[in-house]
């Protein structure tokens, strides 16, 4: 149970409009544990991240991140174990350089002037991308954004990444370093995505969503390849697997 | 529709200036500033019909501009462009103002005239000027350094993001009226259309405000926008704002020009 | 309605630029007082919309000339009052930094006269005309009001600025009668598509604006009517000092202006053909004395008519330009050198 770095227990979500977006979702996450979350638009995967990190409330149910409750008291615990990743880094790129957007976190978590510097440049490096510190973020590639927003969580050091649609606009070299890249992490990781080729690459487990409720959950080599539950999402045997097979 | 992209790559360029290594550029932002500012309040202390005396401020913007590496061309071009509305204005100086200031020969020069071009090289100085400043410094150079000279911290944020997602939602508009463009085979928008291209983009502007609050709320944003410290300023940036304001004064006082011509006519 | 440095006196600068500090120092507090977390990134991309928006030009029907979105009010009504004004007053001071679009002196005269009128006078106007209703006409009438009255005080500012300040020939009259009325019309379409945009956010998303600008605080009508009056004071104020300082240069000196005040104002073009007419036929028909322009222009030493001076400083200054020059390009070939 401690291990578990993410418990959600029938979990459910309605939107103020009535719309049921999550239906009593159970799943765990272990630490170190990478877990792709599958799914066609509007499935509920989004609605599920940002209950990861506390910006929507259950409205029944229950999350555990971190061995914290997700409730109002506990969020500045939970944000800071949990790191998110936007599916557009421009959202993510707020401040006028990318040094400044790494050490924005830093200096809310009242890490001092001194352990600044050292803080931001290991993140930027461990991303490749120390070369950008003083640029601008509306100056750089969709891959360096990407990089530059990984840096900006990374510096936090959290116990989990969540990440909504990583490859998205990234041309195919900038997405083969992300999977490389993603490979050398030890933190836990929850990918929300449907290009599922790159979920089989990055991630061990994979959990898919049809409709707020979880259809299936168990190793990603079964999971991807089993057509009839992809079929029933609306989702489609990945590439690379169907490939393998055939 | 073709300012759009026009506007979104002039301040991409200014921007890319900005990233410049001369010592100028490295130069604390808030010495630039104040010597510009100095600059601008001396230019613009001289009486209408001054002109002679004005010239020596030229130094300081083409110092900038020379010293920074700064493309004077583009700069000068930009300053020529924008703001017709002081040329306009000063333009109407000769048909209201016409007792003869000047005799050159058998042409007679009226005040009006003399009033226009001193406001049309007034202009080019006050212009070129903040322009060198903003290409030496950078948007957030000058931002960070109006913080530290006491502007208040939510309109510096303010600044900050409103730079930061200037060039995003400008090509979000541009490729909105392009779109348009294509549809409407030419038509001009009328301003009905204009406001529902307008309200679409508003509503994804207020959907992106919402998306940046939540990814900053999620690295601990709690209503405060922390500064990181900067270098501070050093001797390098005492020699420029005093010998810059030294010089200006100076200049203010005394028309050098008028005695240089004066020596050089014989009319002592 | 962007005063550049050019016409800007130091004095007139310096005072609007301590008037426009002390209003973002003011709303600044406000906006920290509301503590509203949300506002943060909303007003600097919202500040990012009106810069886009503004990129988009639209057809004034009728005219065939186009125009563009200035977004005070529309800011105003989306964010309050404070908040409207901060990012105004950010987006002109952007504008005077990357296009130079109104000077830096200049930048506290624009802040005073796009952001203050609209966001503290106009905007009051709209809450109290539009009310809590959302139908359409009647956004509709109140944001073309209050935009153009927002328009035609900041016209007035532009007046009382430049006229103050005493780098252009333009008197008082005049100027006014061609900035105030040209402004109204500019400041219909302003109203126009402020409305239309506000009306397709609230057909939209109804949700949005009530979110986006909680505070209800429709100012109650003597609360409103003690902005208009101040704001009238101000103005009027401003222009009589003026007034009274140089009677010679606003009636006087402008005799032909008489019928034209009097008249319409929509002979514009005839009016200054007429007056260039007289003036080049009378060129030694001095509308002012030199001595006249004194008390005028302080501490002028230089409006001398002798010919002798001025052809010195004209060719001191032409020399001095020279070396400037020079200077310059030595200094930038010193400046290439290293890295060659």
């Amino acid at each position: 149970m401690t291990e578990n770095i993410v418990e959600a227990k029938e979990l459910s979500y309605s939107y103020p409009d009535g719309h049921r977006a999550l239906e009593k979702v159970s799943f765990s996450v272990a630490a170190g544990e990478s877990v792709a979350l599958a799914g066609e638009n509007g499935a509920g995967k989004s609605t599920l991240l940002q209950h990861l990190t506390g910006c929507l409330l259950p409205s029944s149910g229950a999350l555990r991140v971190a061995g914290l409750s997700v409730e109002k008291r506990n969020l500045p615990a939970v944000r800071r174990a949990v790191g998110m990743l936007f599916q557009n880094p421009d959202d993510q790129l707020f401040m006028p350089t990318v040094f400044e957007d790494v050490a924005f976190g830093l200096l809310n978590a009242g890490v001092p002037e001194s352990g600044l510097e050292p803080r931001v440049m290991r993140a930027l490096e461990t991303v490749g991308a120390a070369h950008l510190r003083s640029r601008p973020p509306y100056r750089l590639s969709q891959g360096e954004k990407r990089a530059a927003a990984i840096a900006g969580v990374l510096a936090l050091e959290p116990e989990v990444l969540v990440m909504d649609e990583p490859t998205s606009g990234l041309d195919p070299l900038s997405r083969r370093r992300l999977i490389g890249l993603l490979g050398t992490f030890p933190h836990a990781k929850i990918i929300a995505t449907h290009d599922l080729d790159f979920a089989s690459e990055v991630c061990s487990r994979a959990i898919v969503i049809h409709k707020g409720r979880v259809t299936g959950d168990g190793p990603a080599s079964d999971i991807f390849r089993d057509a009839a539950l992809l079929g029933r999402s609306n989702l489609e045997v990945p590439l690379s697997v169907a490939s393998r097979r055939g | 529709m073709p300012a759009a992209p026009a506007g979104c790559a002039d301040i991409g360029y200014m921007d890319s200036l900005a990233a410049g290594g001369s010592a100028l550029h490295r130069l604390d932002p808030r010495a630039k500033l104040l010597a510009t500012l100095a600059f601008l309040a001396a230019v613009v202390s001289f009486d209408r019909y001054q002109i002679s005396a004005l010239i020596p401020f030229s130094l300081y913007p083409v110092f900038l501009i020379a010293a920074g590496g700064l493309p004077p061309g583009y700069l000068l071009r930009k300053a020529l462009l924008v703001s017709p509305f002081a040329v306009l204005l000063g333009a109407l100086n000769p048909l209201l103002d016409s007792h003869v200031m000047l005799r050159l020969g058998p042409l007679a020069v009226s005040g009006g005239w003399v009033s226009f071009a001193s406001i049309i090289l007034r202009f080019l100085l006050t212009v070129l000027a903040a322009l060198a400043l903003l290409a030496l410094t950078g948007m957030n150079g000058v931002c960070e350094s109006l913080s530290r000279l006491g502007l208040p911290r939510p309109f510096v944020v303010q600044l900050l993001f409103l730079n930061r997602y200037l060039l995003t939602l400008s090509a979000e508009a541009a490729s909105m009226s392009r779109a348009r463009a294509l549809r409407g085979a030419g038509a001009r928008l009328r301003p009905a259309v204009f406001a529902q291209i307008a309200g679409h983009l508003l509503l994804r502007t207020l959907d992106r405000a919402e998306r940046v609050y939540r990814a900053m709320v999620c690295r601990g944003f709690d209503g405060r926008v922390r500064a990181a410290r900067f270098p501070g300023a050093g001797r390098e940036e005492l020699v420029f704002v005093a010998g810059w304001t030294a010089f200006f004064v100076f200049f203010r006082l005394v028309n050098v020009p008028l005695l240089l011509g004066r020596l050089l006519t014989g009319h002592l | 309605m962007h005063m550049a440095d050019a016409l800007i006196s130091p004095a007139v600068g310096g005072t609007m630029w301590a008037a426009a500090g002390a209003l973002i120092a003011y709303s600044a507090g406000k906006v920290g007082d509301e503590a509203d977390e949300r506002k943060v990134p909303l007003m600097g991309v919202l500040g990012a919309f009106v810069f886009a928006a503004q990129m988009m030009n639209f057809t004034i029907p009728g005219t065939g000339s186009s125009g563009h979105m200035v977004g005070g009010l529309l800011l105003a009504i989306l964010l309050g009052p404070y908040a409207g004004f901060l990012v105004l007053a950010s987006v002109l001071t952007v504008q005077a930094l990357f296009f130079a679009d109104g000077g830096l002196l200049a930048l506290g005269c624009n802040i005073v006269n796009m952001g203050f009128f609209t966001c503290f006078a106009a905007y009051p106007l709209y809450r109290w005309l539009a009310g809590d209703d959302s139908r359409k006409g009647r956004i509709l009438a109140a944001a073309t009001a209050a935009a153009a009255f927002s328009m035609a005080l900041g016209a007035s500012g532009v007046v009382a600025d430049t006229v103050l300040s005493g780098v252009s020939e333009l008197p008082l009259g005049t100027f006014a009668l061609l900035m105030v009325p040209i402004h109204l019309i500019i400041g219909l379409a302003e109203g126009v598509i402020t409305a239309g945009v506000v009306s397709f956010v609230v057909k939209a998303r109804p949700e949005l604006l009530r979110q986006a600008n909680p505070a209800p605080a429709a100012m109650s009508l003597r609360r409103l009517l003690l902005v208009f009056a101040a704001a009238a004071a101000v103005t009027g104020g401003a222009l009589s000092w003026f007034a009274s300082r140089a009677p010679e240069r606003m009636d006087s000196a402008m005799p032909a202006m008489r019928p034209f005040s009097a008249a319409r104002p929509g002979s514009l073009r005839a009016f200054l053909a007429g007056l260039q007419e007289r003036t080049s036929f009378l060129p030694d028909y001095g509308f002012r004395k030199p001595a006249e322009a004194a008390p005028v222009v302080e501490g002028s030493r230089w409006p001398s008519v002798e010919g002798a001076t001025t052809l010195s400083g004209l060719v001191g200054g032409l020399l001095t330009l020279l070396l400037a020059g020079l200077a310059g390009l030595a200094l930038r070939r010193r400046q290439r050198a290293p890295g060659a």
